[in-house]
């Protein structure tokens, strides 16, 4: 399998999170808030097709709370 | 206003671009020392980069300093006093500290919560573009749609009677107004904090469904009255006075740009995008609360030693081609995915879901009602000696 092809493992720290939203409003197939605002992982290793949208919301996190985790 | 004022560098524009000297700074040095508004020195950071990493620190770069209270002229006041006039202020706040007052506001400001809130924000564009079409043009856009929308909304969020706006808009005025004295500018924050006390003792007598309701409920063992006026004083300040800024001046910035308003409305589904490149371009604050080192740190090169003081430059670290290409270019296809116009890390603006949804609603419906919307003269005043960044009047007509 190529690189491309494997699925994005996704790294959301709640307790850094400050509830911006900015993932949600980037991305919402695969982020969400709770009640609380904090960030919620829908799919926490979405599909190799997801990895830019992913990467954006990563990039968009104001707090830091989101990462891409590299094996 | 005091002539002989000179408007420090990073707030220095031409119109809707940051002064040319600014840009200058970000395009050489990166960061230089500057006079401040406090009477002491400090750093200015201009990259793109640069910006995001000062912001993205809270632990190196503190927003938890008082030099507020120590510029020349200011009352002294002791310890108690300014505990008492920082209480709740989030932004006078590091964690964990602010992360405690954050925590419980940000529930009121999700995406899910913006969006039940959009047919109420799209109800009250709509009485206020009804009320410009029925009087007629000229129509001043400041005072008509700018500035009432997003005072009404924050009203209606917060619990704060839409009656008293002629006094808290004076006051807002006041406190952001950078030409006036100190000692008056902390006047009317001190204002600002007694009204929102007689607000929050109604609250506690009587919650009700709004911000300032749930906080007594929630949170009313926990914070004290002092907290809970600061709280409500900062929302119904920057829940206004900033959106109020981008409307107007955004609105002039697309009938500046014809072929942009064209796009965007042959193609109303770019709002979004156009939204995030006018929060880009027109960067309306200019500099956020500045921030003291903890510890030396290097910024672009430059050494900084503990205890000075950094400000960072939005509008020249949005303006920067390492975060766009033709930085300066109003562009609503671009992508403008980063910037920093709400600023970052921790402190990243609250309200801005808020503020997105207040502009995808009231830009279109404007643009939509008044398909012949142009400036109707004199020269719309651009407001300078101000923390936000705008206009102070706009006649438009149609």
């Amino acid at each position: 399998m190529s690189e491309e092809q494997k699925p994005v493992r996704i790294r959301a720290d709640r307790d850094v999170c400050i509830g911006a939203g900015m993932c949600v409003m980037t991305a919402d197939q695969i982020f969400d808030q709770d009640d609380d605002g904090v960030v919620v992982l829908l799919e926490p290793e979405p599909p190799a097709q997801y990895a830019d949208l992913v990467r954006r919301a990563v990039r968009a996190c104001p707090s830091g709370a989101l990462s891409l985790v590299e094996d | 206003m005091s002539e002989s004022m000179t408007l420090p560098l990073h707030m220095r524009r031409a119109e809707f671009d940051p002064a040319a000297e600014l840009a200058a700074v970000r395009d050489e040095e990166g960061v230089r020392k500057v006079r401040t508004v406090f009477g002491v020195d400090g750093w200015l950071i201009t990259r793109f980069a640069d910006v995001r990493a000062v912001l993205g620190d809270a632990e190196r770069f503190s927003n938890a300093h008082q030099m507020v209270f120590r510029i020349p002229g200011m009352p002294q006041r002791t310890d108690e006093e300014i505990a008492e006039l920082r209480a709740g202020n989030l932004l006078a706040f590091d964690p964990p500290e602010h992360t405690r007052l954050r925590r419980m506001l940000t529930p009121e400001f999700t995406v899910r919560r913006m969006r039940r809130l959009e047919p109420r924000i799209h109800d009250i564009v709509t009485e206020h573009l009804d009320a410009m079409e029925r009087t007629g043009p000229p129509a001043d856009l400041v005072t008509d749609f700018a500035l009432p929308i997003p005072s009404l909304v924050i009203c209606e969020l917060l619990g704060v009677p839409y009656d008293d706006r002629a006094d808290f808009q004076r006051r807002s005025g006041r406190m952001l107004d950078l030409s006036l004295p100190p000692q008056e500018r902390a006047a009317a924050s001190l204002e600002s904090r007694v009204y929102m006390g007689e607000l929050v003792a109604r609250a506690k007598a009587d919650p009700g469904d709004d911000l300032l309701g749930m906080l007594v409920r929630e949170h009313g063992e926990d914070l004290t009255p002092a907290e809970l006026a600061g709280i409500g004083s900062l929302l119904l300040l920057a829940g206004h006075e900033t959106t109020s800024n981008m409307l107007s001046l955004g609105t002039l910035a697309l009938l500046r740009n014809p072929e942009q308003l064209e796009l965007l409305r042959k193609e109303p589904e770019r709002i979004d995008a156009a939204v995030e490149e006018l929060l880009r371009w027109l960067s309306i604050v200019h500099s956020g609360m500045t921030k003291v080192t903890t510890t030396d740190v290097e910024v672009a090169g430059q050494r900084i030693p503990a205890g000075e003081i950094v400000i960072c430059a939005l509008p020249a670290a949005n303006r920067d081609p390492a975060l766009a290409a033709d930085p300066d270019r109003l562009d609503i296809g671009r992508d403008s995915l980063g910037h920093v116009a709400f600023g970052h890390g921790v402190h990243h603006c609250l309200g801005a879901p808020l503020a997105r949804m207040e502009m995808r609603v009231a830009f279109p419906a404007l643009l939509q009602r008044f398909p012949g919307l142009r400036e109707a003269g004199p020269e719309p005043a651009f407001r300078s000696f101000n923390v936000v960044y705008g206009l102070s009047s706009f006649k438009v007509a149609w």
